[in-house]
């Protein structure tokens, strides 16, 4: 596959995953400001804008209307929702060939709902029934990527888009939130409290999950251990980097070249990190440098696909 | 249509009566249902200078256009003949140019040619086949002979769309389809892949073929990804190619592959940035040194433009009769060259009877049709010429042939060229047929897809 198709693959998955995130965290952040809190206004924009990786330019001025329409529509923010899904729109029409006809129809739909002259009027009279349309149009999309595509070189680049980016925004979320759940620990259990602890799980789309696996009986330890550890839910961050791992396994497995030695090693070592390491180690440990250097890890994990997969030097790859 | 007396021709009256026969609606219905397919499949073709990358479906009619046996034959061998005589004439101006010392055709026409590449020079290409696709536009005239209009020797297009047009055709009118007994063509890409194929360089006995696209803003894109998946080759852009030690690679996941043969869709001029224009990002660098090396087949070559400049056009039957000893099969227009004293001063007095052409455009692009023209327009022509009259042909109005076209439930003649695709490898192959252009507006003469023109199904007969 050439590299430039699979960087555009990559980075179309990149941009939906991300600006799904950025729907997700904003839909939650809303309905936490309807209850009333011991966290104020101010905090909880201030930390949507650090979970979302501080968007440059992008600022809280104490305007929530301002502030939402910025991560939505503001085609001049690069993180905005918007600027998202247009890139993934473009970078899809780049390799409109390598994708099935459903899957550029899914795309394309999303595109003009962003674009639609009633959008802003839309999201003004209903913003949750947006959000979720939204979501709905970024899971169909994914629905049909992995049920019309050949799952070959290609769709292993969509995948390992999608799981890097899930698993950076997993880490960053946490590693923002980890020091006032820890804290939370300590004192009386309130409904407050139970609130901000439904919000963490419900950013990544986990709280019914987590009931499932712990009960409804919420405890920030084992919130932490479920969106760090669990094996089985695709929102946690183990599960995220066993998907990056098996693609990049089965993007070597598809050529004939050497293997990408340090790129295999590098997500392997986060990998049995995320497996072997317990919730109590962790916490014993310092979680926040634990959280920290995951986000570091992905970011290597990116440069070596980069380095190897899309823009090797010519001298290396006739080396080989 | 029509034989000048006003009679069907007999290979229409099937044709007719069928229409005759079907209720408006469900004439109607077909139509759609055939529109309907053109956009599902996102057959379009972008229109420049409008809004910026204005992405179009291309017109479509459902009336077949219609060539007898013996008219093809003629066609075949007139195009073989012509194609045969411009490989010969590129292969000798850019090598011994014995035609330029025999004075056949002046040396001023080719040095001064906008495509004429002198970097060419002295260079031996593979199998000494210079063009190896070609689209040949083709008028017939009221007498019923096919004239030729010009030839298109660079990177001519459309053939995606004939090959679309036979396949909704089929789907429309079957039964008529199958009681003409239609030549296939089919084949054209599994034919394109084995003319590129026998280009390869020498010691490549599997050699890995691209289509090289300028991308995603072209006007033909669609037709470069429809070729590309047909053939089952790889769509590159420039920027997927590099070269090292005069070998052309391209970058893929697993590391660089050589690239033995390059399908171009990319003019010369945006093509290798270190050769041609310094400021393409279209082209890769160092791909005209890796071919002058004798390391990748480009193709069409390099400077076969030269031959397809409308000035150039005039010498044609000239190159014909010296190159290979015979009379075209398949004339030309009469072509007035501007550089002559008398043809200058009898076009600028009747300017409003011919048409101007600049030399180097395309596309309908930079021309007068002087019975529709204004004043103004005239005299502006008529200062460019005096300006720079190598630039410019003129030619007679041709009143060339109309073919029926459906407009709602009407039908309606309009007038039609045809474009015929010869391929050119180790032996010359055309599928019978083509693309017929339909000017889409009453009375125009302008055909071109980037002038708003339509396309139709060419049958040509068992």
């Amino acid at each position: 596959m050439l590299s430039r198709v699979a960087d555009s693959l990559y980075w179309m998955s990149r941009y939906l995953e991300r600006s799904e995130n950025t729907v997700r965290q904003l839909d939650v952040t809303m309905s936490l400001l309807l209850d009333s809190s011991e966290t104020s206004a101010d905090t909880r924009w201030q930390r949507l804008l650090t979970s979302l990786g501080n968007p440059p330019g992008v600022e809280w001025t104490g305007d929530a209307d301002g502030m939402t329409r910025a991560l939505i529509f503001d085609p001049t923010n690069a993180a905005s929702v918007t600027t998202c899904i247009n890139a993934a729109r473009e970078n899809a029409r780049q390799v409109r060939e390598e994708i099935s006809t459903e899957q550029w129809q899914r795309l394309n739909r999303l595109y003009h709902q962003m674009h639609s002259p009633h959008a802003q009027a839309q999201f003004r009279a209903n913003m949750n029934d947006f959000l979720a349309s939204i979501i709905d149009g970024i899971h169909l999309f994914k629905g049909v990527s992995d049920t019309t595509m050949i799952h070959g070189e290609g769709w292993q680049f969509i995948r390992l888009g999608r799981y890097l980016e899930r698993a950076y925004a997993t880490a960053t979320l946490l590693e923002v939130y980890q020091e006032s759940l820890l804290n939370l620990a300590e004192q009386e259990h309130s409904g407050y409290q139970y609130l901000e602890q439904v919000g963490l799980l419900r950013c990544c789309t986990s709280f019914e999950a987590y009931c499932q696996v712990y009960t409804a009986d919420l405890s920030p330890d084992r919130i932490l251990e479920f969106l760090l550890l669990n094996r089985d839910f695709p929102h946690a961050l183990r599960y995220s980097i066993d998907g990056v791992r098996q693609s990049l396994d089965a993007i070597q497995r598809a050529g004939g070249r050497r293997p990408p030695d340090e790129l295999l090693a590098t997500a392997g070592k986060l990998h049995s990190m995320l497996r072997y390491t317990t919730i109590n180690e962790i916490l014993e440990g310092n979680p926040g440098a634990f959280l920290h250097s995951i986000r570091e890890q992905c970011k290597q994990i990116h440069e070596l696909i980069y380095r190897y997969y899309v823009q090797y030097s010519i001298q290396s790859a006739l080396a080989v | 249509m029509r034989t000048p007396d006003g009679s069907i021709r007999p290979q229409y009256k099937a044709l007719v009566e069928t229409l005759a026969c079907l209720p408006q609606e469900e004439l109607l219905r077909r139509k759609q249902s055939a529109d309907l397919s053109f956009l599902t499949q996102g057959i379009t073709f972008t229109v420049y200078g409008r809004d910026e990358g204005t992405e179009r479906i291309f017109p479509y009619d459902l009336v077949p256009r219609m060539i007898s046996a013996q008219e093809w034959d003629r066609i075949e061998r007139g195009l073989t003949q012509r194609i045969t005589a411009l490989n010969h004439f590129l292969r000798d101006v850019y090598g011994e140019g014995k035609i330029l010392n025999d004075r056949v055709v002046p040396r001023d026409i080719v040095y001064s040619c906008k495509h004429y590449r002198r970097q060419m020079c002295g260079l031996e290409v593979p199998r000494n086949v210079y063009i190896a696709v070609v689209g040949t536009d083709l008028l017939r005239l009221r007498t019923g002979e096919f004239v030729v209009l010009e030839d298109n020797l660079r990177v001519p297009s459309g053939v995606s769309y004939m090959l679309t047009n036979r396949r909704v055709m089929k789907r429309t009118f079957p039964q008529l389809f199958h009681s003409y007994g239609v030549r296939p063509i089919e084949h054209y890409p599994q034919l394109l892949l084995n003319t590129l194929r026998s280009l390869a360089p020498e010691g490549r006995p599997e050699p890995n073929i691209v289509l090289l696209t300028p991308g995603v803003y072209n006007s033909a894109y669609f037709e470069h990804t429809y070729l590309a998946r047909q053939m089952g080759i790889e769509l590159v852009e420039g920027r997927d190619l590099v070269t090292h030690d005069n070998i052309v690679y391209m970058r893929t996941t697993d590391g660089l592959k050589r690239v033995d043969v390059i399908y171009r869709r990319v003019d010369d001029d945006f093509s290798d940035p270190l050769i041609f224009r310094a400021d393409s990002g279209l082209g890769c660098a160092g791909l005209f040194n890796a071919y002058r090396a004798g390391n990748v087949t480009v193709t069409n070559a390099f400077g076969t433009g030269l031959a397809d400049d409308k000035a150039m056009y005039a010498y044609v039957p000239d190159i014909i009769k010296y190159y290979l000893g015979e009379d075209p099969i398949l004339p030309n227009v009469k072509t007035y060259l501007l550089t002559e004293e008398k043809s200058r001063q009898h076009v600028l007095a009747n300017l409003d009877k011919l048409v101007v052409k600049a030399v180097g455009e395309s596309g309908g692009y930079g021309m007068l049709i002087g019975p529709q023209s204004t004043t103004a327009q005239r005299a502006d022509f008529a200062r460019a010429i005096e300006a720079n009259p190598r630039n410019y042909i003129a030619q007679p109005t041709l009143d060339f042939s109309r073919a029926p076209c459906l407009f709602g439930s009407q039908i309606e003649p309009r007038h039609v060229d045809l474009r015929p695709y010869i391929l050119f490898g180790d032996k010359v192959n055309i599928v019978p047929g083509g693309l017929t252009r339909v000017a889409l507006e009453k009375g125009s003469l302008v055909v071109n897809s980037s002038q708003g023109g339509g396309s139709k199904d060419t049958w040509v007969l068992e």
